[in-house]
């Protein structure tokens, strides 16, 4: 596929913030990209300079090869669903999301027709003449959705679209999104901080953090190859600990020997071990090199959450099917596939 | 409870609002004869003589003439000063505000003297040899008072309403494709409009009944409404005829408040500022 739009060494800062400190990306046309990160990594504002609302302080920003850096936004082909959704609330809901579509002067035919087509797609048939302020959380957001939307960008650029929503209704756009995307072949590029959204609903998932790019690649990479202890620790839930990489193959941590499948690292050099909780296994106490005593268990649905206090102090999370009441002493088994080894970060 | 913290607030309306108007109101519609004072609508028929008229329609025209130049001069000042990195904004602002602090009267006495056949301005322009500036005592004078007198209270309310419209919003309006010019009439001036409304009420009421600044700038030739009342009460002594313009008045300025009121409500029911 065909690059859409790439960032090249692009950073941005604030008076004193960096924001962005350099961040190379490539978005390829129809995929579905999310950036992914905490709070103030500067998801915001790589959308914005995509977007042309903000000038990059270093770099440049290209779309279909063109250079755009310092093209304005009413000229860039890229439409973008706000943070905090931004609808004008001097006009009514059908009015809003006529808004781009009466600027490139439509016919007042074509504008119905399209306006009332998006507005069924967000389910929202029916509140053409609401006002913008009698509207719900939920509602303005899949407004401001079918705002942008209805232009048919060829990127659309999405901040946090869903997060207003109630898990059910999140579970329904978070679908209709997809499919729209896919149908539409929309470039999606999706910011979230919610790491299941993220790898549910994109091609390739960035994982940003103080303005840096971490990991870049598809959701099954990110979740089974994270590259550090951060991208493992905010990508789904992780058991992080100190171990020493005695050689290839072979580490130490929790007091035990383990035998894994990395390789690479420095004789005894320190290293992040990372298990995912749903990796360790209840199996007998006797049986194991891993053993604690249960602290606590919380019942999620589909599976226990327990925590397994080891006699160095370290707590294990582990999720599992079936339960050992608080107390109980208890072993932990593990495959050497399951053990990730991460080179320290800083 | 609240009734009570009520009271002085009544008591006070009552002595300084009611009582008064319902005074302006009684000697409107009566006239005195031997008999003390009778049930008469005279006062009102009289006011529309043409010479009278001729005043009410001078005044409407100068107010609503100065209150466009100063929506015209208000709302881009209003603009820069929302623009504005923050510094200058506030240097701006008190250009404005200062001026408020000094005494309305002694502001006008100001410009009687800078407009002078002698006074500064024109001292000012024949030293650059430029033609002299004669608009003391006409309706230009009168309007550039106005003008001068009443622009804060344009500015003010426009620059309140444009400073609370959200950032978000204006990028919003170009991510779909405005330019700025579509960006300001499609999304800005409607969003300001409640703004606009309430400056020009706060400039055309009182630019509709001063008499000030027509008497000094004027030069008393050029008589408008408020000079007309004044004139009834304090030097003609004719209560009940002075009563009648006040009551005409009252009404006029309650008919284009409710007209204003109108557009301010149809635009606050969709934009909460
Ligand atoms: N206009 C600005 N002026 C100064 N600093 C800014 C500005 N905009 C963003 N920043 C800073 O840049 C950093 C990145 O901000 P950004 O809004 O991109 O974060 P984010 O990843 O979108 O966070 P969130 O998930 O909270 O929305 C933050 O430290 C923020 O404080
Ligand atoms: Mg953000």
């Amino acid at each position: 596929m065909k690059n859409i739009v790439e960032l090249k060494d692009v950073s941005k800062l604030y008076d004193e913030t960096v924001a962005l400190g350099g961040i190379d990306l490539v978005i390829k046309k129809n995929e579905f990209v999310t950036l992914l990160g905490p709070s103030g990594c500067g998801k915001t504002t790589t959308l914005r300079l995509i977007g042309g609302f903000e000038q990059p302080t270093t770099g440049s920003i290209f779309f279909d090869d063109v250079d755009i850096t310092n093209v304005p936004p009413h000229k860039r082909k890229v439409n973008t669903v706000f943070q905090r959704y931004a609808l004008f609330s001097h006009l009514n809901v059908f009015e809003n999301v006529a808004f781009g579509l009466r600027i490139k002067k439509l016919s007042e035919n074509a504008i119905v027709e399209k306006v009332d087509k998006m507005l069924s797609l967000v389910n929202l048939s029916g509140f053409e003449k609401r006002d913008i302020n009698s509207l719900s959380g939920g509602q303005q957001q899949r407004v401001a959705i079918a705002r942008a939307l209805v232009n048919e960008p060829e990127v659309l650029l999405l901040d946090e679209p869903l997060a207003a929503l109630d898990l059910k209704l999140r579970r329904e756009m978070q679908h209709e999104l997809k499919n729209m995307q896919q149908q539409l072949g929309i470039t999606f590029v999706f910011v979230t901080h919610d790491q299941e959204e993220a790898l549910s609903m994109s091609d390739t998932v960035v994982v940003m953090q103080d303005g840096e790019i971490q990991q870049i690649g598809s959701p099954v990479d990110i979740y089974n190859e994270p590259i550090n202890s951060f991208v493992a620790d905010f990508i789904g839930e992780s058991n992080i600990v100190d171990g020493i990489m005695l050689e290839d193959r072979l580490v130490d941590f929790a007091g035990s020997r383990f035998e894994c499948v990395d390789s690479g690292f420095g004789k005894n050099e320190l290293v992040d071990v990372v298990i995912r909780p749903e990796d360790l296994v209840l199996i007998p106490a006797e049986k194991a090199k891993l053993t604690g005593v249960v602290r606590s268990v919380n019942f999620l649905g589909v599976h226990y959450e327990m925590i397994i206090e080891a006699k160095d102090g370290a707590r294990w999370l582990v999720h599992s099917t079936i339960m050992e009441p608080v107390g109980t002493e208890v072993g932990l088994g593990l495959e050497p596939m399951d053990i990730h080894i991460m080179k320290k970060v800083g | 409870m609240r009734r009570q913290s009520m009271m002085p607030y009544l008591a006070w309306m009552l002595l300084f609002i009611i009582v008064p108007l319902l005074l302006v109101v009684y000697y409107a519609f009566t006239i005195p004869s031997e008999t003390g004072n009778v049930w008469s609508l005279e006062n009102f028929t009289r006011f529309f003589e043409p010479i009278y008229l001729k005043v009410l329609w001078r005044s409407v025209y100068l107010a609503v003439l100065s209150t466009m130049i100063c929506l015209l001069l208000g709302y881009p000042a209003a603009m820069i000063m929302v623009g504005n990195a923050f510094t200058r904004k506030s240097a701006l602002m008190l250009l404005f505000v200062v001026p408020m602090w000094m005494n309305f009267l002694l502001r006008t006495y100001a410009w009687l003297t800078l407009l002078e056949r002698n006074g500064f301005i024109n001292v000012l322009l024949s030293a650059l040899r430029l033609p002299r500036l004669n608009i003391l005592y006409t309706n230009s004078a009168v309007i550039l008072g106005m003008v001068y007198n009443f622009l804060p209270f344009m500015v003010l309310p426009i620059y309140s309403v444009l400073s609370k419209i959200d950032k978000d919003v204006i990028e919003a309006a170009g991510d779909l494709g405005a330019n700025s010019l579509k960006v300001f009439m499609k999304v800005v001036f409607p969003l300001s409009l409640p703004g606009v409304v309430s400056g020009i009420t706060m400039v055309f009421m009182p630019a509709l009944t001063t008499f000030v600044i027509s008497r000094l700038l004027g030069g008393g030739q050029f008589t408008l409404v408020g000079n007309l009342i004044e004139q009834q009460f304090l030097v003609v002594g004719d209560w009940g005829f002075g009563s009648a313009i006040s009551v005409i008045m009252i009404l006029l300025i309650l008919l284009s408040m409710a007209i204003m009121s109108f557009f301010e409500g149809e635009e606050s029911e969709v934009a909460p500022w």
